[in-house]
């Protein structure tokens, strides 16, 4: 099926199961420990060897000699692994830095052996018997250092550079001007299950039970980098403990599992070890942001222009942190530029929301700068400069922007009226207490999508898609989705998810996961309901699909009967046609944030938060707002703790550990709301639904930081918002 | 983690005699902080003696109207203990601010104290480091600094000592009882238990080799308001950046000692002469030496702020 013209109506529109707060069907799975993850598939494969990954010591050079000697003599052991016996293997098409190290280093952790042994303990004692020599050679490790060395480098979706109208000449005469830098530092996915993988070889085919949000790619890069065809290659990955962008591709745990198994002759699981997954695997890389906003007395953006800088290993990607300033406010004379330096820390990837998360980090600051400056309300200010076409490009409309909407509903619900404008002067006991907004932002993506559905002779309907459920909630919208379509009860549909042989689907990433992956099983669905009606000889266009039943005119027949013996299968796939690029498609946000800032030691600790959301037709609002109030916690790591911090001279990330990189724990975290705007967006899918994911960590941190200004008077602009920035800046306490 | 040969020892002084026969032997009690680091290679006995059950798990009073504290009492009894709280009221928030609720049930009082730093590059193996690799040079001078000591440190390390327990223990004039391998009984005052890193960080207490801990003994109350700070990026589960510990009386006298400022807890009891005329003043004595890095600098500001907000809490 294809989607080109603007959804009608159509079965998902009698919402009796769409839009409703089913629970999650795999969360009884997950809190009994019931739920098979990767490294515990022990359901298949009865008593897999373990692997243990040897990092690289080093950032940047290469490996002069490797000992195996105590380690291949040691307890237990029955293989190692290393570039130097590993055969030839290729680098995938999404990894910058080759998984198999050596004998050149790209970067800290790289994983350069693979210990196979009869257990953990064993593998681990023996790698750490394992003896490596380097050269090193000089890396650059310093984002600062290296930015103005940085080349113009394109984004997702658009050009390096983008320019409109006179942006220096504009910029140059507004009456009012903000020239301000921010910075925020690399980050990491911090996700609870670590990468983990089994695999087995039958032959020359290949299976691997992993953990990975993009299925189809996977196997594509696993085939690629093991130089074998696709179909030989088989990746099931039906739980996820968390991914965020982190398991988009394949990583070192797939990739020596697959051949630590080939070695030792037998099934093999690996899984990082939490200190290796932080320089191991990829990041959120780090940026520096240049915004400059020009505006008349009264409010009016004039001009506008954002430049973003970031680091990578050669040839990888950019932080498109700009991605948000060429689409968010209006302004006639504008200009973003994105620059790329050649880093040698690991890989910089896609975190949540790539590209608009630290980029609204710094965008709704600087717009809270500009709003003080004129004096205006921020909310006003935000108004006074909506869009609603592509300011870049003012042909294209949006396909629906209620930002002002979200705004309005969120002031009201969080009391914004009685904010007080003037930052330090709300005191409650030791608490300075301020309140803070910010919109937020991000694009809806949507991606091909298929899915097989079986209807069988119990009236079950089998959903079958390589879709991933990362936690999200995936498994309960597919599973409400074709329990709509075909007029059928959440317990009669069995979904089946994360599987290679199953058809391919738009997979979790980019926000686009919920929306793409239903309207594939919309599409199959579609499909089925003509064949049942077809096989009864109805009229396909008078059919109806309800209480178990299909009914045309008079008749009415239990799907279960109608499915017959042999059942009914249908399959299709979803593709999108031009509408996006028709119309700029966004989701929307407002949100809102008071802190307390501790008057003696500047410990900044939130007090409560609101989020307004516009994302079309929410697909089921409980799982929906898990997903905001994750990414909402998220954002609060990230505007006040989350760094990995540099060590610049033997480059990497120092803090890897849990204990070193701090995410927020429970206390950190008061009373969090959610509104979704009751809306749908036909131009965005069948569904009329689009991302939510993302969007509740767009922005947030910014909100945090405007909050903690407004509380306190000092204007951070570096994150993490740790209380050493603000404490030398605090008044004098007794 | 290399192989290790373990057994249960039937009294303190047989534990201590093990201890000092065996080559490479550890003492493990919770082992909430050994077995993590054994896993990283970084601590690698050859042997372990098990302590968890030589009766060392009771609390009871002393003979002045003090408070002996078995080494093997859990971090969890100890902060709830009715005398605890009622007499300690430091020690019970000190104890309270630390680690996790599952962890403080295994943590015990000696293996509080003697938990290892919490330098990131002690626990990556591949980095130099004076503490777990004598003479391999300090990463974190010239690195990632910013928890790091601000006073008291060396050329050889800058670590701090992680424990908010001892920063309580150390305000209160605790004293550490042991038994000897020979099985002689000593008495070490809590300022004299934990050492400065100088040229040999990796000699952390004054414990002799197989020197076992049995308590640790705590003088009579000496009443005050009994107030401790723990200041740190997330709101819980967080080493301090900063801790204060503090025992003030009525008259605005009293003691303080800082935690996440040094090597062990720092108290300097000359500069709480100065406690009645505030925090300012105390600091300038307490930090008078202090030497950070420019990454830990504002903990010199912080610890003045949050001692000046002990103490108006103190007043109030
Ligand atoms: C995630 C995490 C967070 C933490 N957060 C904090 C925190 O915020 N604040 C804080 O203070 N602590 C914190 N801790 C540390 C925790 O308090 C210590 O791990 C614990 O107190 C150690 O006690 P244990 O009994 O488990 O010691 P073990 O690990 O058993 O032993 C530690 C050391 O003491 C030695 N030892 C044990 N008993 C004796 C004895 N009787 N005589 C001589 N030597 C002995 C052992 O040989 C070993 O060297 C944290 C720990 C973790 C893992
Ligand atoms: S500060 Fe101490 S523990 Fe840290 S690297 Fe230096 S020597 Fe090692």
């Amino acid at each position: 099926m294809k989607f080109e013209t603007p959804a009608t109506t159509n079965p998902i529109d009698q919402l009796k199961i769409i839009g409703k707060p089913a629970d999650r069907i795999d969360g009884p799975f997950k809190t009994t420990g019931t739920a098979p993850y990767a490294y515990e598939r022990h359901d298949n494969i009865a008593n897999p060897a373990c692997g243990y990954v040897v990092g690289s010591a080093i950032a940047k050079g290469r490996i002069a000699s490797m000992d195996l000697t105590a380690a291949k003599t040691a307890s237990g052991v029955l293989a190692i692994v290393t570039a130097d016996n590993a055969g030839k293997l290729a680098k995938g098409n999404f990894n910058f830095a080759t998984l198999l190290g050596g004998p050149e280093i790209e970067h800290y952790h790289q994983a350069i052996a693979l210990v196979v042994a009869e257990t953990f303990e064993q593998a681990r004692a023996a790698a750490q018997l394992v003896r490596v020599d380097y050269v090193k050679a000089e890396g650059a490790f310093d984002l600062a250092a290296v930015k103005d060395s940085g080349k113009p480098a394109r984004i997702t979706g658009g050009p390096a550079d983008t320019a409109v109208g006179d942006f220096a000449g504009a910029f140059a005469v507004a009456p009012v001007q903000l020239d301000a830098t921010y910075t925020t530092p690399d980050h990491a996915h911090a996700m609870m299950e670590p990468h983990a993988s089994m695999a087995a070889w039958d032959g020359d085919k290949l299976i691997v039970w992993t953990s990975n949000q993009m299925i189809d790619w996977s196997v594509g890069e696993l085939a690629k980098t093991l130089g074998m065809p696709k179909d030989k290659v088989r990746l099931i990955s039906p739980f996820i403990g968390g991914g965020f962008g982190g398991k988009l591709w394949v990583r070192a745990d797939a990739l020596l599992a697959a051949l630590g198994a080939r070695a030792a002759g037998r099934p093999v699981k690996v899984a990082l070890t939490r200190p290796m997954m932080f320089n191991n695997t990829v990041h959120r890389p780090a940026t520096i942001q240049r915004i400059r906003i020009g505006a008349t007395r009264d409010g009016k953006i004039t001009a506008i222009g954002h430049e973003g800088w970031s680091g990578n290993l050669p040839g990888g990607k950019p932080e498109a942190a700009v991605q948000a300033t060429r689409l968010l406010y209006a302004g006639a004379n504008r200009m973003t530029a994105t620059r790329l330096a050649v880093l040698d820390l690991p890989e910089g990837n896609a975190m949540r929301a790539p590209g608009e998360a630290p980029g609204m980090m710094a965008l709704e600051i600087a717009i809270d700068e500009m709003a003080e400056k004129l004096g205006l309300d921020p909310i006003e200010f935000r108004i006074l400069n909506d869009t609603q076409v592509d300011p870049e490009k003012p042909e294209r409309a949006y396909s629906h922007r209620p930002l002002i909407a979200c705004m309005g509903l969120g002031a009201n619900r969080f009391d914004w009226s009685k904010r007080n404008p003037a930052p330090g002067r709300v005191r409650d006991g030791r608490w300075l207490v301020g309140i803070g907004m910010a919109a937020a932002f991000r694009n809806n993506p949507v991606m091909k999508s298929a899915a097989r559905v079986r209807l069988d002779n119990r009236g079950v309907v089998v959903v079958e898609t390589d879709m991933t459920d990362i936690g999200t909630g995936t498994y309960t919208i597919i599973a409400q989705t074709a329990a709509e379509m075909m007029g059928l009860p959440l317990d009669k549909i069995i979904v089946r998810l994360g599987d290679s042989t199953f058809p391919v689907s738009a997979g979790s990433g980019g926000q686009w996961g919920a929306n793409s992956s239903t309207s594939g099983v919309y599409a199959a669905c579609v499909k089925l309901r003509e064949a049942v009606a077809q096989k009864l000889g109805f009229n396909s266009t008078e059919v109806d699909f309800a209480d178990g039943q299909v009914r045309s005119g008079n008749r009415s027949v239990p799907l279960a009967q109608a499915a017959g013996e042999s059942g009914i299968v249908a399959e299709d796939v979803m593709e999108f046609g031009d509408l996006g690029k028709k119309y700029q498609q966004s989701t929307f946000g407002a949100h809102f944030v008071e802190v307390g800032v501790d008057a003696a030691t500047a410990e900044v600790r939130i007090r409560r938060m609101l989020a307004v959301c516009a994302a079309g037709r929410i697909l089921n609002p409980k799982s929906a707002r898990s997903q905001v109030i994750g990414a909402m916690t998220m954002g609060a790591g990230a505007a006040l703790m989350e760094e990995l911090a540099v060590d610049k001279r033997a480059g990497f990330f120092v803090n890897h550990d849990l204990a070193g990189y701090e995410v927020p724990v429970h206390a950190d975290i008061p009373h969090q709301d959610v509104i979704f705007l009751d809306e749908t967006d036909p131009m965005s899918s069948p569904m009329k639904a689009k991302g939510v994911g993302e969007l509740g960590i767009c922005g947030v941190g910014a909100a945090i930081a405007n909050a903690i200004y407004n509380a306190t008077g000092v204007r951070v602009r570096d994150y993490p918002i740790t209380l050493d920035k603000l404490l030398a800046r605090l008044p004098e306490v007794a | 983690m290399r192989s290790f040969t373990y057994e249960r020892a039937n009294s303190p002084a047989e534990a201590a005699a093990a201890a000092a026969r065996k080559q490479g032997a550890k003492f493990i009690a919770g082992g909430t902080n050994l077995l993590d680091l054994m896993k990283l290679e970084i601590e690698t006995p050859a042997h372990l003696i098990d302590v968890n059950r030589l009766g060392l798990d009771r609390i009871e009073p002393t003979a002045d109207g003090g408070l002996r504290v078995g080494a093997l009492v859990r971090n969890t009894d100890l902060a709830a203990h009715e005398r605890v709280r009622r007499d300690y009221g430091v020690l019970s928030r000190a104890l309270l601010a630390g680690a996790s609720g599952q962890l403080r049930n295994k943590a015990t009082t000696a293996g509080n104290m003697l938990q290892r730093t919490r330098c990131p590059y002690f626990y990556d193996t591949n980095q130099p480091c004076n503490k777990r690799q004598p003479g391999s040079g300090c990463s974190a001078i010239g690195g990632f600094s910013r928890q790091h000591a601000v006073i008291g440190a060396s050329e050889a390390c800058i670590a701090t000592h992680p424990s908010d327990m001892a920063v309580a223990m150390r305000a209160l004039d605790a004293t550490v009882e042991t038994i000897q391998p020979d099985g002689a009984a000593r008495k070490i005052p809590i300022a004299e238990f934990h050492r400065l890193p100088g040229s040999t960080p990796e000699v952390e207490t004054s414990l002799a080799p197989g020197e076992l801990i049995t308590a640790v003994t705590l003088p009579k109350p000496v009443g005050g308001k009994q107030i401790y700070r723990k200041v740190r990026d997330r709101a819980s589960y967080a080493f301090a950046l900063v801790s204060v510990a503090a025992i003030v009386q009525r008259d605005g006298s009293g003691c303080v000692a800082l935690g996440g400022v040094a090597h062990k807890p720092w108290r300097v009891e000359a500069a709480e002469v100065e406690l009645p005329r505030g925090a300012k003043a105390v600091t300038a004595k307490l930090l008078t030496d202090a030497k950070p890095t420019h990454e830990n600098a504002f903990k010199l500001l912080l610890a003045e702020r949050t001692l000046g907000a002990v103490l108006a809490e103190a007043r109030g």
